[in-house]
């Protein structure tokens, strides 16, 4: 199981692609020309503050509105290892993974978590915050050993 | 001994009798344009001033016209600071109306008047018999808190025309071909006086193409006499009223006289990346072009899109070039428009603009990249001016520019 | 058990004779579409991919007109590279300076009833308006569809909108979408498709049901589908509606996610308001909030507030949303006679060159003008925020485009109100929201 431990920049709901990267730089040559811009309309310092393995979390619809593919590309150029909101728009959704940025699903953590802590992300599995882990039951199997009371 | 057109309008401005080339004068103001270009700064240095005000608000005419509509937030907040400027202090404000020199022909100006602008083709209004010249922030802004300055007075050089262009060729062919005579500095501090019989034969359009170009050539202003085809443009708009009409006395002194007979005049261009690197259209026949755009202060009036209108009708824009049709004004578009040159225009493929400056700035609307090349009708072709700095801009007329358009390529006029 | 709309598209697509909700196909493509801005990069990913033709090159479509005019220096490097690529693999349905590539699709043919088509550009759910499949995807996939003429799709849940009844004089299709928006919220049809159905979008002419399919991705769906009917064919250029056509509407017995039923009488004109597509609020209920607010202040997220209401600085009529003749012609209808407010900006930005000749021919685009539009040349222009018209902090644009995103159109502090085009020329005459 790959596992890896990162900072958490916090995001809230609705991140549109506009926000992760304007049309204005959509015609750079490089997705790299791109990344410094990333998030400036929300927050024009982040680009500069996230560091390479950092994870985003955010809220529900990350990455609605345009078709842009610039958006996964400028989050991944970032170097973030992972974004983890409540829910996905679905063209945003479909370039994530035809780029390899991982997109983890979570109700809960964007309400618990704060901005700078650390998380740890068990893929596949589970993520680790402050000494809980979400989702709660960390998947089917270990849900059905609490309700047979195997774990608590 | 007598005076020149811009000693009286001078000796008018100062409140004296007579004024010599070579003086210095304090002179009252009657108009003081400004556009986004630069108003913003000016606005900046004035509200840095000690108890500031504006000397006569109805003298200032500030108009948005270079990025419109807006192109950056950059430019937004330096149009905005205008705008409610305007608005807080009751000062005549156009925006997307068109380029500031055809409003302020179409509006505003009439002969005898002085008229500061910041903006360098300002001497257009000498088309009009007013002494019009462009100036910078500082001087604009003297200007506008005191409502008067101070003018060194040109000496002049009189263009003295004769005949009558022939088919094809225009104003614009003329007036790039004097500066491509003289040079881009054959006019320094000089003003540029255009009389002759040639005169009958030119409209308001040439007259105000051949004063708007006359900067390229150094000039601190052109000028024109007053006549028939004056008044009646006067009259058809808002009916306006000379405030005086001069002619140079007989005995005026002029620096120097040029006979030029206009059926002597061939189309020509402008070659990169000097206003006066002047070659007959033939001579550049053949290189290709990405963009033509026909518009500006210079070239952007209903005459022009007429000429240009006729020569593309029934033909189609070159595969892969890009056309920027660009009327100077609201009057001029709307105008376009019922003479159905507008459809002739989307019909061919070309690209129709609102009224505004266009590529002749060159910093938002149908910039060129790298390497490319534009024929243009704007009023500049310096290196970079239409986006690139390393890219190409030819000047040429209205006629030379669409039926280039039609060939993908730099033609003759004649062409189509 | 019946069918939706969709799931009769896709059959049909892939000579099924029937798909279900969930059910993961892999579609024969009927046509793609790509834009400038991405063209560079499908390109690089289509011959990174290994791939030296296209699948079919008549079935690609590529579109200039979000850098059109340029206006930035690397713009026309764009263009460069899409007249190679189309020189290169023989792509010849190109559009240098036509419009808008959601208008040109069906307005130029290349879309018809019934057909799958994906496009560069998240706003392709706009076909829906004839009942084709069209949706935005990346161009990664794009790549992949121009070298295998196929993509794979998830046959999307469907939410049934059922509309029933004459709307009110001055409301139209976009204060009814927007309404929707808002009921849904922003990811309210996520991965689902929307279907329309019911006798007010019977009556309603393609470009309106075009508004409505065009808004549908700002609520998430997949796609927003009509039947087609007797004005698509005419619209279509088709003698008539065949079999397959006419049986392409949702079934009694079909299975709906969810079901909306609305009556046309009740819908009242409407704007998202500053900074989210769903935040929808009745006109009437911006103004009472505005004359609630302290006079002179500007307000995060609403404006200045002047005289009790909002101050308006832009206004534009315009975008694949809102450009069309009959959005120009009720915006007419307003200004006729009258002028814009001092101060205020009127951008008018017809969505195609077809639609701004036949404005021309008609008067419409007189009677702007004279109302003080400026009127430009056809093509994305403010919608897409890289010129046309860029706003600085506290002003207010009242826009008839599909996003009012922070940032759209300038700085973060710009307030961005979607409304109709009746609402927008209202509040270009007054100066306010109106």
């Amino acid at each position: 199981m790959e596992q890896f431990t990162g900072k958490v920049w916090l995001l809230g709901d609705d991140i549109d692609t506009d926000i992760i990267i304007p049309t204005e730089y959509l015609a750079l040559k490089t997705v790299k020309d791109m990344a410094p811009y990333g998030f400036s309309p929300l927050r024009p310092e982040l680009a500069a503050q996230i560091k390479p393995g950092d994870i985003i979390v955010a809220g529900k619809n990350f990455g609605c509105g345009s078709s842009r593919e610039q958006a996964p590309e400028v989050i991944k150029a970032l170097g973030v290892r992972a974004v983890i909101a409540r829910s996905y728009a679905r063209i945003f959704f479909r370039n994530a993974i035809n780029n390899g940025l991982l997109l983890i699903e979570n109700d809960t953590l964007c309400n618990d978590v704060k901005e700078g802590d650390e998380i740890t992300v068990n893929v596949g599995e589970s993520i680790e915050y402050n000494g809980k882990t979400y989702p709660e039951a960390g998947g089917l199997v270990k849900a059905m050993q609490k309700l047979n009371g195997i774990i608590k | 001994m007598g005076m020149t057109i811009a000693e009286k309008i001078i000796a008018r401005a100062a409140g004296v009798p007579a004024v010599r080339a070579g003086e210095i004068h304090t002179v009252t103001l009657d108009y003081l344009m400004s556009n986004d270009g630069t108003t913003h700064l000016t606005i900046d240095m004035y509200n840095k001033l000690r108890n500031p005000r504006i000397a006569d608000k109805s003298k200032l005419v500030w108009i948005v016209d270079h990025n419109v509509p807006c192109d950056s937030p950059k430019t937004a907040a330096s149009q905005k600071k205008m705008r409610d400027f305007a608005r807080d202090n009751g000062i005549t404000f156009y925006e997307g109306e068109g380029v500031c020199h055809q409003i302020m022909c179409e509006k505003h100006v009439v002969p005898g008047q002085l008229i500061f602008g910041a903006d360098s083709h300002t001497c257009a209004y000498g088309a009009l018999g007013a002494f019009g010249t462009g100036v910078g922030c500082t001087d604009y802004l003297y200007g506008m808190v005191t409502g008067g300055s101070w003018v060194m007075v040109p000496e002049t050089l009189r263009f003295n025309l004769t005949g009558k262009l022939a088919d094809r060729v225009t104003a614009r062919d003329l007036i790039l071909t004097i500066i491509g005579m003289i040079g881009a500095n054959g006019a320094n501090y000089h003003a540029m006086e255009f009389v002759g019989d040639g005169m009958k034969n030119l409209t308001m359009s040439d007259r105000i193409s051949i004063c708007n170009l006359c900067v390229e050539a150094g000039a601190k202003t052109a000028l024109m006499e007053v006549d028939d085809i004056t008044l009646a443009y006067l009259e058809a708009h808002g009916g306006r009223k000379p405030a005086a009409c001069f002619k140079s006395d007989d005995d005026a002194v002029f620096e120097k006289t040029f006979d030029i007979d206009l059926s002597s005049i061939v189309p020509v261009v402008a070659k990169p990346h000097f206003v006066d690197n002047l070659a007959p259209v033939d001579e550049v026949k053949g290189v290709k072009i990405n963009e033509a755009f026909l518009g500006s202060c210079n070239n952007g009036r209903i005459e022009d899109l007429r000429l240009g209108a006729s020569i593309i009708k029934g033909h189609k824009v070159a595969d892969k070039v890009r056309f920027l049709v660009v009327p100077a004004s609201q009057e001029v578009y709307r105008q376009a428009l019922r003479e159905g040159l507008l459809d002739i225009f989307m019909e061919a493929g070309a690209m129709i603009m609102n009224p505004n400056c266009s590529v002749c700035w060159g910093s938002c609307q149908g910039v060129i990249g790298a390497g490319e090349v534009l024929i243009s009708t704007g009023t500049r072709n310096f290196k970079g001016r239409a986006g690139d700095k390393n890219s190409f801009v030819y000047l040429g007329s209205a006629a030379t520019v669409a039926a280039s358009a039609i060939a993908g390529e730099i033609v003759s006029p004649y062409t189509y | 058990m019946g069918s939706t709309l969709i799931e009769k598209i896709f059959a049909h697509n892939i000579g099924a004779d029937s798909v279900k909700a969930g059910d993961i196909i892999t579609v024969n493509v009927d046509r793609v579409m790509i834009h400038d801005i991405f063209i560079p990069f499908v390109k690089d990913k289509f011959e990174e991919m290994g791939f030296t033709k296209i699948w079919d090159p008549d079935r690609t479509v590529l579109i200039y007109d979000h850098l059109v005019p340029a206006s930035q220096l690397d713009d026309p490097r764009h263009h460069h590279i899409g007249d190679d690529f189309c020189d290169k693999y023989g792509v010849k349905n190109v559009h240098r300076s036509d419009g808008i590539c959601h208008q040109l699709m069906t307005e130029a043919g290349y879309v018809k009833p019934g057909d799958v088509a994906f496009g560069t550009d998240s706003h392709t759910v706009t076909y829906g308006c004839v009942g084709a499949f069209s949706t935005g995807i990346g161009y990664t996939e794009m790549a992949s569809i121009l070298g295998t003429g196929k993509l794979w799709v998830r046959v999307p849940e469907t939410i049934r909108v059922n509309i029933n009844g004459t709307l009110p004089e001055g409301v139209t299709s976009k204060d009814v979408i927007l309404t929707i928006i808002g009921d849904l919220r922003a990811d309210g049809a996520t991965y689902k498709s929307l279907e329309f159905a019911g006798s007010t979008v019977d009556a309603m002419s393609v470009a309106s049901r075009m508004t409505m399919s065009n808004m549908t991705v700002e609520c998430g769906a997949k796609c927003g589908l009509f039947s087609p009917d007797a004005k698509t064919a005419e619209y279509c250029g088709l003698k008539g509606l065949d079999d397959f056509l006419t049986s392409l509407h949702g079934d009694e017995d079909a299975v709906y996610s969810k079901v909306l039923n609305y009556r046309a009488e009740d819908f009242v004109p409407v704007m998202a308001c500053p900074s989210q597509v769903d935040k929808i609020k009745p006109v009437s209920q911006v103004i009472l909030e505005a004359a609630a607010m302290e006079e002179g202040s500007v307000v995060p997220s609403v404006g200045l507030i002047k005289d009790g209401s909002i101050r308006v600085d832009q206004v534009f009529i315009g975008s694949c949303t809102n450009g069309r003749l009959e959005d120009l012609q009720a915006a007419a209808s307003v200004l006729k006679g009258r002028h814009i407010a001092p101060f205020v900006k009127l951008i008018v930005t017809p969505a195609s060159r077809k639609i701004y000749r036949d404005a021309l021919a008609d008067g419409t685009l007189d009677i702007l003008a004279q109302a003080g539009a400026m009127i430009t040349t056809p093509g994305c222009g403010l919608c897409c925020g890289r010129t046309g018209g860029i706003l600085t902090d506290n002003e207010v644009v009242v826009a008839t485009n599909n996003r009012n995103f922070l940032g759209r159109m300038g700085t973060s502090k710009v307030n961005i109100y979607l409304a109709s085009p009746v609402t927008a020329a209202k509040c270009a005459v007054a100066g306010k929201i109106v």
